[in-house]
């Protein structure tokens, strides 16, 4: 072993700049480094279950199949750093300000856009919001998908401006999004002011981490997890990849963040499902 | 603690300044109250806090805590002035790259790129006339439209009018790399040194207006403008290729603009007809402010730098190997310069002009001679290098 690899997911083109960067500035801090990208987070948990890499920098989603598939295999996985962005994420069903839907009760028999089938944030943890709610997805709703990418988990903001179209257009009663989302298409103009307001707000969860299993080079991630923890935003040559990757500051890791995706993920087996499909 | 009430406006249509005032005045690690009745705002105060590095903290959907985070100060922690803005005191000797195309006296984010500029000494291009001579320049541009009487009556002899279009199509070309050569240099200047940039760049546009009204004036008449010799281009390529500032300078503005001045001032005199009488007066009035910035950088550069003079006398006697085999300027232009004088084909007024022309070309030679003496070479010396000057004038 030459070099420690991470393993990270090219859901947009400067996901190369990002490494590259980062790439650059821990070989010039002394830790060997490489990394590796993946078109989906299947691949990549399987990537990493194979030894093919050290450390993945995984979504929520990625790090429940890490785990649950560690738990089975007899192995531990570790959450090692996250962003301080990552941290307390909440999502939201946005509906016309001007519609007709004013409460949760009211999207029964209506159309809810989500993002990707595969997203915590736009499908995976609204929709189990809605479900602790009595508001069973398919049953009491109908759920309109926007599955740019699959694999991705989300990462892609496609599908959720796809979904907010659709509630512009009428084609949709609600839109599922990210609250950063809501933001973001403010200022694109996809989102007028005062078109949508928000009729729910999920509690709040966490995003992305860096996963590592037992059994690796221990120095080798140590020295990354203290790299990754003294980058400072005073840094000229830290600014930009923190502005890049969207972060101020590296932080430890924790998975109280993750329960209520997990809830949702075991709702009905869907975790065990592609649980089998990466071990496939 | 601090408070930001935002009342009913919504934190995405200005409710953001608000929040961020409150936040500019707080220190780090300071609460912020911040408290509003818009739909939403405790959702995106909240992703807005996340991606900006403050922590958040919500009391009830209508009153929020931030706490400022560092990320600010971080960003300006390395952060340097470019120099001053006051000139020339604020002026740097010797501006780093990284300031790149910062206002001077600017504060600059540490971490901005190198820019690739060539010229950075100030005392290769600064002069204390810089801001003078930019703010005349811009206090004189003119109109073409307005400033040439297009309309008045020109209908000279065949021969004459073929003799200004000739005329006028060296001056085009000679124009022309008056255009591209202070161009060349204002791209690689740092613009810290605001002034010689904007100095270049009123130049290169008062080039433009020369290029077109001299144009003008050869097409007034006639359907296409008269010839270009291999020696007058050979003569101007010296001066396109020449990379060094001072002797690129020395060459186009000291010499050769110097030379145009005495040129343009005889064909204003002589002029035939008013177009030509005023296209050259209005060029005339800009070369004089070109003449004037060359001769001002250069008289400081060679003060500061014992060494200019000798590199300037080299690069005079290097040029004029390069061009002694070749003719220098057209036979061409000389006749249509003596038909102008002339004013006729009669036998004493052909001896006139022959006079005139003799004349302005002895003026150009004292010309160069005094404003090179003027820069510090010794009178002998001013007056052997005048002399080896390009047949071209320019
Ligand atoms: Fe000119
Ligand atoms: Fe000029």
């Amino acid at each position: 072993m030459q070099e420690l690899i991470l393993g990270a997911v090219a859901y947009d083109p400067k996901v190369v700049t990002i490494w590259d960067g980062f790439k650059d500035y821990f070989l010039e801090q002394g830790l060997p480094f490489d990394y590796v990208l993946f078109t989906n987070y299947e691949r990549q948990v399987a990537a990493l279950f194979d030894g093919l890499i050290h450390v993945a920098w995984n979504s929520p989603l990625a790090w429940l199949e890490t785990e649950r598939m560690a738990g089975l295999r007899g192995r531990h996985a570790e959450a090692i750093v996250m962003r301080d962005s990552d941290r307390d994420l909440t999502s939201v069903i946005l509906t016309l300000a001007s519609g007709p839907v004013k409460a949760v009760e009211d999207l029964r028999g209506k159309r809810v856009a989500v993002g990707a089938s595969d997203s915590p944030q736009a499908t995976l943890i609204p929709l189990q919001v809605l479900a602790r709610q009595g508001l069973v997805p398919g049953r009491d709703f109908e759920v309109l998908g926007f599955d740019r990418f699959a694999g991705k988990h989300g990462d892609h903001i496609g599908g959720e401006r796809d979904a907010v179209r659709a509630l512009l257009t009428g084609a949709a009663d609600a839109a599922c999004v990210i609250d950063s989302n809501v933001l973001a298409f403010g200022q694109e103009g996809t989102l007028p002011a005062g078109k949508a307001v928000s009729l729910l707000a999920t509690p709040p969860y966490d995003h992305c981490n860096f996963s590592v299993l037992d059994g690796e080079p221990t120095a080798w991630i140590e020295a990354f997890r203290t790299l990754l923890l003294n980058m400072s935003y005073a840094d000229p040559k830290v600014r930009p990849l923190f502005e890049l990757e969207g972060l101020k500051q590296w932080l430890v890791g924790r998975t109280e963040g993750y329960r209520l995706l997990a809830e949702a993920v075991d709702r009905d087996g869907y975790l065990d499902k592609r649980i089998e499909g990466i071990s496939r | 603690m601090r408070h930001a009430d935002l009342h009913d406006l919504p934190f995405e249509e200005g409710g953001s300044l608000l929040v961020k005032r409150a936040l500019r005045q707080a220190q780090d690690g300071e609460p912020v109250r911040v408290t509003g009745t818009a739909a939403d705002l405790e959702i995106l105060l909240r992703a807005w806090c996340r991606a900006e590095g403050h922590a958040f903290e919500s009391r009830d959907p209508a009153t929020m805590v931030l706490t400022k985070g560092p990320a600010a100060a971080q960003r300006w922690s390395g952060a340097e002035r470019a120099g001053e803005a006051a000139s020339p005191g604020g002026v740097s000797e010797r501006p780093p790259r990284r300031w790149g195309l910062a206002a001077r006296g600017a504060l600059v984010e540490a971490g901005t790129p190198e820019f690739g500029f060539a010229l950075v000494d100030k005392e290769e291009v600064w002069s204390e006339a810089t801001g003078r001579l930019y703010a005349q320049a811009a206090a004189n541009q003119w109109d073409p439209a307005s400033a040439i009487p297009w309309d008045a009556a020109v209908n000279l002899p065949d021969e004459i009018e073929d003799a200004v279009v000739q005329v006028m199509t060296y001056l085009i070309e000679n124009e022309t790399a008056a255009l591209l050569v202070p161009s060349r240099f204002l791209a690689q200047l740092h613009p810290h040194f605001r002034e010689v940039m904007q100095v270049l760049a009123v130049q290169a546009a008062d080039e433009a207006r020369h290029i077109e009204v001299f144009t003008r004036r050869a097409l007034l008449n006639r359907p296409r403008p008269g010839l270009s010799t291999a020696g007058g281009q050979a003569s101007l390529k010296t001066l396109i290729d020449e990379p060094d500032f001072a002797i690129a300078s020395f060459l186009l503005s000291v010499l050769g603009e110097g030379t145009f001045l005495s040129l343009l001032w005889f064909l204003a005199r002589f002029a035939p007809d008013p177009v030509t009488e005023a296209v050259c007066r209005m060029a005339a009035q800009d070369e004089a402010r070109h003449v004037a910035f060359g001769m001002a950088h250069l008289r400081e550069h060679a003060a500061q730098d014992a060494g200019l003079l000798g590199r300037l006398e080299m690069a005079v006697r290097r040029r004029h190997r390069e061009l002694q085999h070749t003719a220098g300027l057209n036979a061409e232009v000389f006749d249509a310069l003596l038909l102008i004088a002339a004013g006729s084909w009669e036998h004493e007024g052909l001896r006139l002009g022959h006079d005139r022309v003799t004349r302005l070309v002895a003026e150009m030679h004292e010309g160069r001679t005094m404003r090179l003496s003027r820069l510090g070479f010794e009178a002998a010396k001013a007056a052997e290098l005048a002399g080896l000057h390009t047949r071209n004038f320019m």
